[in-house]
């Protein structure tokens, strides 16, 4: 099996695996006062640090939540006053969503448009802010298409501006900088299944001194943010996960890029194909293409059958039956939206297996072709 | 997400193709909704003795035609028009529901490649 669906999810992997076995036996509450309750706490304390040492932030800026989507929920929803909201159009459904719901509370969202590419333009941005804007939420990396935003002049003009910025960086953490302070945000989402660490947990980061309100109340942990006993294998796991990402970071992006460019320099190739995203300000693991006068879905389930996985956007994928709001957003025709196939590369994967993905989607997308009642026009 | 007979019929397509020959051709769908559906069919006697298709969409959509195709092979035309679109989904053992506007698409393209070759023959 060939995997190319890295930001679906990852493989936890080895030296993750080790530290969240042993985490297991540590069994006590960290809000316990005993000996066994302070080894638990001891653990999720060090995890945290290992997580600010990663996000360049300190300790107590680190919310552990459930994972990205909770994390970005809390950001969004834990909003303490209502007001002007800004989302760009672009977002994960786990941002849109909540800002859907805030709506219904008496906020005003509106979505900031992207370009073709996919970018958010700062300027447009400090056009768009009012005098009651609360909270602007840009990704750092579109979860489709791959493309990377100008988090930091964004975060400039919000910072100018006196108004939150929040960044979705589920895709980014671990494979380029995420550093907040840097970024001017002020809330930062990551996850752990993205970068080979458990599922069920992730982070935010809350500036010191920025007020949340919490989604869960209870006992009170993750000061006040987050309550509910501490998931601390999870969190070890993550922890872990985060130390080695970062560690490896540059070396491992500088690999996947290679490959990338290789993915995308072959797939290019494919008649009546193009690639979706910006061609440089990208992810280093992230190709994204479409292929005309086919449907993404069969394709990749044709894919996976000759051992390939990876995703579609495509509508008939969608419980929606809608093609992908990324999609749209940047201007793709519906018909060209639904031929929409991502493929995301990660530490497995080797120049072979890029080799073998590129032939296997020039048969798929040949095969599919015969199907098609639309050869070489709508 | 599939059943064993979905996913046979999208692996191995029955009776795919276009029919150069044909007496009678029917299309149903848009590209902009993701799915397009052309049936072809070869009339003798009242029977259709041989059936082509092209479909752009997902596997559901291509497993559907080709099912209805093995499904009117043979059979007479007044039979083939009988076909329901409850009756392509328990052939194909079940479809998501999500996935069963499908056979509505196919029975329209079919339906209308049996028009099309009674106007024909007007």
């Amino acid at each position: 099996m060939i995997y190319l669906d890295h930001a679906a999810t990852t493989p936890v992997r080895k030296e993750v695996l080790e530290a969240v076995t042993e985490a297991f036996e540590i069994f006590g509450n960290p809000s316990s006062l005993h000996a066994a309750g302070t080894k638990a706490r001891e653990a999720v304390e060090e995890s945290r640090e290992t997580l600010a040492r990663a996000l360049r932030c300190s300790p107590e800026e680190v919310v552990f939540t459930s994972g990205g989507t909770e994390a970005n929920n809390l950001a969004l929803k834990g909003l303490p006053e209502r007001g002007h909201v800004l989302v760009s159009s672009i977002e994960h459904p786990s941002v849109l969503e909540p800002a859907g719901s805030l709506e219904k509370l008496g906020f005003e969202v509106e979505r900031i448009p992207v370009d073709r590419f996919g970018l958010v333009d700062p300027e447009r941005v400090a056009e768009m802010i009012r005098k009651d804007t609360v909270l602007v939420s840009v990704m750092h990396a579109n979860n489709e298409i791959g493309t990377v935003q100008p988090v930091r002049e964004i975060g400039k003009v919000c910072r100018d501006s006196g108004v939150l910025l929040h960044v979705d960086a589920v895709q980014t953490f671990g494979k380029i900088e995420v550093d907040p302070k840097r970024m001017n945000a002020d809330l930062v989402s990551v996850s752990s299944h993205k970068i080979y660490g458990p599922k069920g947990v992730g982070a935010l980061f809350v500036r010191e001194g920025v007020k949340l309100k919490p989604l869960l109340s209870g006992g009170g942990q993750e000061r006040g943010l987050r309550s509910g006993t501490e998931n601390v294998q999870g969190i070890v796991g993550f922890a872990k996960a985060a130390e080695l990402a970062v560690a490896e970071m540059e070396t491992e992006s500088r690999r996947l890029e290679r490959l990338r460019d290789r993915l995308i320099s072959g797939l290019s190739e494919i008649p009546d194909s193009f690639l979706n995203g910006h061609p440089k300000k990208r992810l280093p693991n992230n190709a994204h293409f479409c292929f005309r006068f086919i449907e993404g879905e069969s394709a990749v389930l044709m894919l996976s059958e000759e051992g390939i996985m990876v995703s579609t956007a495509s509508a008939c994928s969608s419980r929606k039956l809608e093609p992908s709001h990324v999609l749209r957003a940047i201007g793709l025709r519906r018909e060209e939206a639904h031929g929409s196939v991502r493929y995301t590369l990660g530490l497995g994967n080797t120049k072979e297996q890029v080799e073998k993905a590129i032939e296997a989607t020039e048969r798929v997308v040949e095969k599919l072709r015969e199907i098609s009642p639309f050869k070489g026009k709508w | 997400m599939y059943s064993e007979k979905v996913m046979d019929h999208f692996r191995n397509p029955r009776n795919q193709g276009k029919l150069e020959d044909a007496d009678g051709v029917g299309t149903a769908g848009n590209p902009i909704c993701g799915d397009v559906m052309r049936f072809y069919i070869k009339v003798r006697n009242g029977k259709i003795i041989k059936t082509g298709w092209e479909t752009f969409g997902c596997a559901a959509a291509i497993a559907t035609s080709s099912a209805l195709s093995e499904m009117i092979t043979g059979k007479s035309l007044e039979e083939a028009r009988k076909v329901t679109r409850e009756a392509i989904a328990e052939y194909l053992g079940g479809l998501p529901p999500i996935k069963k506007h499908c056979t509505s698409l196919a029975l329209e393209a079919l339906k209308k490649a049996i028009k099309n070759y009674e106007e024909a023959g007007k």
